[in-house]
């Protein structure tokens, strides 16, 4: 188990107080200026030699990511953007350090601004989080009055100005390019990639987007080296995460764990257990709804990081771990997800906007045991449609968790399914709903 | 709610202090890029409108911007926490999603359609109250919760939630935050993590 020592964020509970004194007690700002005065190259190398990735959900390198930024500034300024807009059901790490830890968030922001030559950052956080919006409004106010914000920011030389922009309500505006048009007041549609937002982001100028845990842990990386978090976790899935267990556990709570701890651990060591014991586990989701499932089969030995989820074919995600137990229905469970992505697809690519809601009415009958075998298979085919034909993450992020339910529950689905039956029911379906039902063969 | 009210205001504007926080809002974005305060100052037209937004408010969004009309149109519609029609003084909102829903949301539900009304999007008797399902709210680990107006009311059960819903239709505010008088994220029995931590 990870020493207390060795986390990042000491007062995820709020024990000690958010206000900027007691963050600057616990060492937040310390030494900010000489970590700057060291240049922007050392900065992106001490990251990139941290081998931090990006927590909120896609996993990819951040040192990497900060390179991307042209070195000069040209006509265009660049942005920094930071992703607050947390929506993936399971997830609830960011509201914590939005409410609890703003100035590492703030401090994390100062620095990655330098690095990639920004002198603007906004902060987009999603609209429900009225009240943690109104907090970290005020902890950028405190760090504006101290002077770590502003013209010549914590004595470094260099000006950084931060802005709060609410959402408001989109799941879809987690994407960043979705993000970027909701910054600019669009809807928020995602856009084609390439151009990637590092050339051609917000307004048209060079912008990078990370997530707010990405950011947060920056400074600590830099004040404690990049070998001390090198060498937590496991290499290439390296330092520390905030994990979110929730469901049918005896004591569903946040904690910051080594990358790499197996899940077990993780649940029966800070979670109380799954609710029955262990052996009343049926299935976790363990990266937020978007990723597919494990059965208690692979739980028993999997380990919380990206590398080896992926092999189980899963993956880390956002660390919302969802403990579902054998008491609850795990199709009702599936088919409320996918009523999730139902509501939130942004309607842009039709596979998405379609097959959503396909899923959903498929899983929703495959609940009820109204659905025939043969649905199973159409479910797979449209899936399968769904995946890869999107702009966006989101037509993975939809069609995944339903690929998993068919892999590892394909016999619970079954017995819940009938034939066909041999005289048809002249069905008054109304027209463009659920059509390709009435056709099946060539749906 | 996304349905337009058939009843709408002739006229809308700002009130001089929202006038003056409306222009904090345009001034975060650089000059030419106004339009990008579209939703912060769609929330002032709600704020200062009852919580809901009339199409004359939308008009002078647009106005105020220098977007086309249709172009704040579609961005209230494109947006859940908009709502077009009148909402209730109190606006309940449940998370349904899958980590609340195996938590039990649904005696949640049941209790605001025993109290509040049958359906969601309707005034309660009292016309004061109004509920309505949403998706995940982003406090997974205080499941189920609920939202009313900007304050979360987590950790809840049966008993909780119908006192809740009881002191909202004698028009008070309870208290919002954990039922159970957890603190915040921690584990409901105990730390297991961070227990000799202390501002050093």
């Amino acid at each position: 188990m990870l020493k207390d020592e060795d986390r990042i964020f000491k007062n995820l509970y709020n024990d000690l107080g958010w206000e900027i004194d007691s963050a600057i007690k616990r060492g937040d700002w310390f030494q900010t200026k000489d970590i700057i005065s060291k240049g922007k190259d050392f900065i992106i190398k001490e990251i990139k030699n941290s081998e931090l990735r990006g927590r909120g959900g896609a996993g990819f390198p951040t040192g990497l990511k900060l390179s991307f930024a042209p070195k000069e500034v040209g006509s265009r300024p660049h942005y920094l953007v930071i992703n607050a807009d947390e929506s993936e059901p399971g997830t609830c790490k960011d509201r914590d350090i939005l409410r609890f830890e703003p100035q590492k968030l703030i401090e994390g922001c100062l620095i990655t601004s330098y690095a990639i030559s920004a002198h603007t950052c906004y902060i987009y956080i999603r609209g429900e989080y009225f009240r943690e919006g109104q907090r970290l409004q005020k902890a950028i106010d405190e760090a504006y009055e101290k002077n770590f914000l502003g013209k010549n920011a914590c004595g470094s030389g260099w000006d950084l100005d931060i802005y709060l922009h609410y959402g408001a309500g989109a799941y879809i505006c987690g994407e960043e390019t979705a993000l970027l048009e909701s910054l600019e007041g669009n809807k928020g549609l995602p856009r084609l990639k390439p151009p990637f937002p590092a050339l051609v982001g917000l307004y048209g100028c060079p912008t990078i987007v990370n997530n707010v845990e990405t950011v947060a842990v920056i400074p600590t990386i830099l004040k404690k080296g990049a070998k001390w978090f090198s060498s937590l976790g496991k290499p290439k899935n390296t330092g520390t995460k905030i994990f979110c267990i929730s469901g049918n556990v005896n004591n569903p709570c946040n904690v910051e764990e080594e990358m790499g701890i197996p899940l077990k651990d993780l649940i029966e060591k800070h979670a109380g257990g799954v609710v029955g014991g262990w052996n009343n586990l049926q299935a976790v989701i363990p990266g937020g709804s978007s990723m597919p499932l494990l059965p208690k089969k692979l739980c028993d030995t999997i380990t919380m990081d990206f590398d080896s989820l992926v092999k189980a074919k899963s993956g880390l995600g956002t660390a919302g771990v969802i403990v579902i137990n054998k008491d609850q229905d795990i199709i009702k469970c599936m088919a409320r997800i996918a009523r999730f992505y139902k509501h939130e697809s942004c309607g842009q690519c039709t596979p998405c906007r379609e097959g959503c809601g396909w899923m959903w009415r498929i899983l929703e009958r495959m609940a009820n045991g109204d659905a025939t075998y043969k649905e199973i298979d159409l479910l797979q085919d449209v899936t399968k449609q769904i995946e890869g034909h999107t702009i966006c993450a989101f037509g993975e992020g939809s069609a995944w968790p339903v690929q998993g339910l068919i892999r590892h529950f394909r016999k619970e689905i079954e017995k819940r399914c009938h034939e066909e039956p041999l005289v048809k029911k002249k069905a008054n379906i109304p027209y463009l709903i659920d059509q390709h039902l009435l056709e099946k063969d060539s749906a | 709610m996304k349905k337009i009210s058939k009843t709408q205001p002739e006229l809308f504007e700002f009130s001089p202090e929202n006038l003056k926080k409306a222009e904090i809002e345009i001034n975060k974005y650089p000059k030419e890029k106004k339009a990008s305060a579209v939703l912060a100052l769609l929330y002032l037209v709600q704020e200062q409108n009852n919580n809901w937004i009339p199409l004359a408010g939308i008009k002078y969004v647009a106005k105020l911007l220098n977007v086309p009309y249709i172009k704040v149109y579609e961005v209230v519609t494109f947006y859940s926490m908009f709502n077009l029609s009148p909402v209730g003084k109190y606006f309940v909102q449940v998370c349904t999603t899958t980590p609340c829903m195996i938590r039990g949301a649904k005696k949640l539900t049941d209790v605001c359609k025993k109290y509040i009304s049958k359906n969601q999007n309707e005034l309660s008797e009292n016309k004061i109250c109004s509920w309505i399902e949403v998706e995940c709210l982003g406090a997974c680990v205080n499941a189920p919760m609920m939202q009313i107006n900007q304050d979360y009311f987590e950790d809840l059960d049966e008993s909780k939630t119908t006192e809740i819903i009881e002191k909202l239709l004698k028009d008070e505010f309870p208290t919002p935050g954990s039922a159970t008088g957890r603190k915040n994220n921690s584990p409901e029995k105990g730390k297991t993590t961070l227990i000799e931590v202390k501002n050093a």
